[in-house]
């Protein structure tokens, strides 16, 4: 055997083991529906050493369905990575040799963060349905407290996909101070009917299985499996393009031959069903309730009569913003829009579209033009850090 | 440093908004960005020319002129448009210098010379199309679609009532030759128009 054989194994290629972190707030946070939260958990990882002048801060958003787990792994045999691993780590776009990364479960989610499936702590129940609905503005109102607490005036970055790139975008409008650059990635400014549409039938899933039970499902001790299930399949559909599921599975069975039967035959239906199962055995139905219900109202040009130009007045920072070509949830003209109306109110800001067969997955998918984009920029706002800090 | 850029740079003053259409690696932006901090955008739509312009610092957007146009971009709302080397490259021309000229204070053009005397020669003696170090390309296989002589062009500015401010006309290496300053059209390779309207 000679040494060169020697492979680096995926843990010595991240940022290795990682134990998340909880941090109380007693301080009540008002939210934008007018309700509010008198106290609340957020649990938190951090990879990466924070700087003397605490200038190399990168903040990651989660999407939809993610957590606070994006990079690493809980234990040395374990055999999941956090689900940005791709891009988080030492030598990757977000290299943690050079910046210090948080990432945290937001507020409503169900990774350890307050959320419905969390007790009220009024009542002493659990909060269920009465979770206060939460939006992305609110988010970002309860991650700059985070940041308070770890010392973080200024974020190097606020980094996200998707529901996370809306995260990333607030900050630069909600706290303009405070962000020096924005990466907003497979993102829109806000939902087209179409994505409202899918979201409802997502929900309508949930809420009329009958072990939903109005959201109180924890007090009849069971989950609507079923409904979360379907939601997750729908939600799947979408994250996919025609041409990534036709390269995956095309028209493969698992039998042989037709059973001529409605039982799972196709490929593509048994993979649905298995990420569908598997999802809803995992994940909290009144928190996907919610978290549609956020990307649903995400509207950051409302308050100024639709004109996201407007919206995007007192930024400071600089854009990146990504796209990818069969990205048919939110699409490249979705970015495009965001991009045109940046230009016009002078922000500095970069574009790719990504060439990529993989839809709206293809954000966690890390394909060559993707990596060195993302790697392009998150390098020269490390020259930025380095250079400032020097 | 490329040689048009000492032409260009004494056109655009300092701290305004630059466009630059077809800003390849990025070269002319970061340089206007340093020396005259503007800021600039470059529209591009090469992957790898895409990233040099990230690395540099530069914006760049990816935008496909001939597909989408500059629809997206609001009147007058860059002091610069710049396009170099492109012009003879793009579908229609002709629209292209209109949008400049709707976008921009005032534009900023080059290319190639087809009237240059290599270039008669050429068809002259060969009787084939041209090629040359600054036309490397075969007629078949060529992103120059629409080469034009000086002449040309400034007709076409003259039908569009678009005013030239300033031209420099310079040989291959982008210097300025007596000769070019005296017969442009047949002695000049390149050159750097200002224009507006």
């Amino acid at each position: 055997m000679s040494s060169s054989s020697v492979e680096k194994s995926p843990i010595d290629n991240s940022v290795g083991v990682i134990k998340p972190k909880t941090i109380h707030f007693d301080q009540e946070l008002a939210l934008v529906c007018g309700k509010a939260i008198s106290q609340y958990d957020l649990i938190y990882e951090t990879y990466g050493e924070l700087n003397a002048d605490h200038s190399n801060a990168v903040l990651i958003c989660h999407a939809l369905s993610g957590d606070h787990h994006a990079a690493g792994y809980y234990s040395e045999d374990d055999s999941k990575a956090g689900w940005w691993d791709s891009c988080i780590g030492p030598g990757k776009p977000v290299d943690t040799n050079n910046f210090f990364v948080v990432s945290l479960n937001n507020l409503g989610g169900c990774g350890g963060s307050t959320g419905p499936n969390s007790v009220n702590p009024e009542t002493g129940k659990l909060y269920g349905p009465d979770f206060p609905i939460v939006t992305v503005k609110d988010w970002v109102e309860s991650q700059a407290r985070l940041a308070d607490k770890l010392g973080i005036e200024t974020w190097a970055a606020v980094v996200g996909g998707s529901l996370g790139g809306m995260q990333a975008l607030t900050w630069s409008l909600s706290y303009p101070d405070r962000v020096k650059h924005a990466v907003v990635i497979a993102s829109t400014p806000k939902l087209t009917a179409q994505n409202i549409a899918f979201n409802e039938i997502s929900r309508k899933a949930i809420t009329s299985d009958p072990e939903f039970h109005a959201g109180h499902y924890y007090r009849h001790n069971t989950v609507p499996t079923k409904g979360l299930m379907l939601a997750r399949m729908i939600g799947h559909i979408t994250y996919l393009s025609d041409e990534a599921m036709g390269e995956k599975f095309g028209r493969d069975l698992k039998t042989a031959e037709f059973n001529f039967g409605y039982d799972v035959e196709f490929e593509v239906e048994s993979y649905l069903n298995y990420q569908g199962k598997r999802f809803s055995k995992t994940f909290d139905a009144n928190t996907y309730l919610l978290m549609t219900r956020v990307l649903d109202y995400f509207d950051p040009a409302a308050e100024f009569e639709g004109s996201l130009e407007r919206a995007l007045k007192h930024s400071t920072c600089g854009y990146c913003v990504v796209s990818f070509s069969s990205d048919w949830r939110f699409s490249p003209e979705r970015s495009e829009q965001l991009v045109s109306a940046m230009v016009k109110a002078g922000k500095p800001v970069s574009y790719a579209e990504i060439d990529s067969p993989y839809g709206h997955d293809a954000f966690l998918i890390p394909t060559e033009r993707y990596m060195s984009i993302f790697t392009a920029y998150m390098s020269r706002i490390a020259q930025e850090v380095n250079a400032n800090a020097s | 440093m490329r040689a048009d850029l000492r032409v260009i740079e004494p056109w655009v003053e300092p701290n305004t908004q630059v466009l630059d259409l077809g800003c390849g690696d990025g070269t002319l932006l970061a340089y206007l960005q340093e020396k005259k901090k503007v800021l600039g955008y470059g529209l591009e739509i090469d992957a790898k020319q895409i990233t040099s312009c990230i690395q540099k610092g530069v914006n760049v957007v990816e935008q496909d002129l001939d597909k989408k146009g500059l629809r997206n971009f609001a009147d007058k709302q860059f002091d610069t448009v710049i396009m170099t080397q492109a012009l003879q490259a793009i579908r229609r021309p002709d629209s292209m210098l209109d949008e400049m000229m709707r976008l921009g204070r005032q534009g900023i053009v080059t290319f190639p010379n087809f009237g240059y005397w290599r270039c008669r020669h050429y068809l002259l003696w060969h009787g084939k199309m041209p090629m040359s170090k600054s036309l490397p390309h075969t007629w078949y296989n060529t992103p120059n679609i629409h080469l034009c002589t000086f002449r040309d062009f400034e007709v076409l500015c003259r039908k569009k009532n678009i005013k030239i401010l300033n031209r420099t006309v310079v040989d291959a290496n982008f210097e300025q030759s007596r000769f070019a300053l005296m017969w442009p059209n047949l002695f000049a390779e390149f050159a750097v128009y200002r224009i507006a309207r």
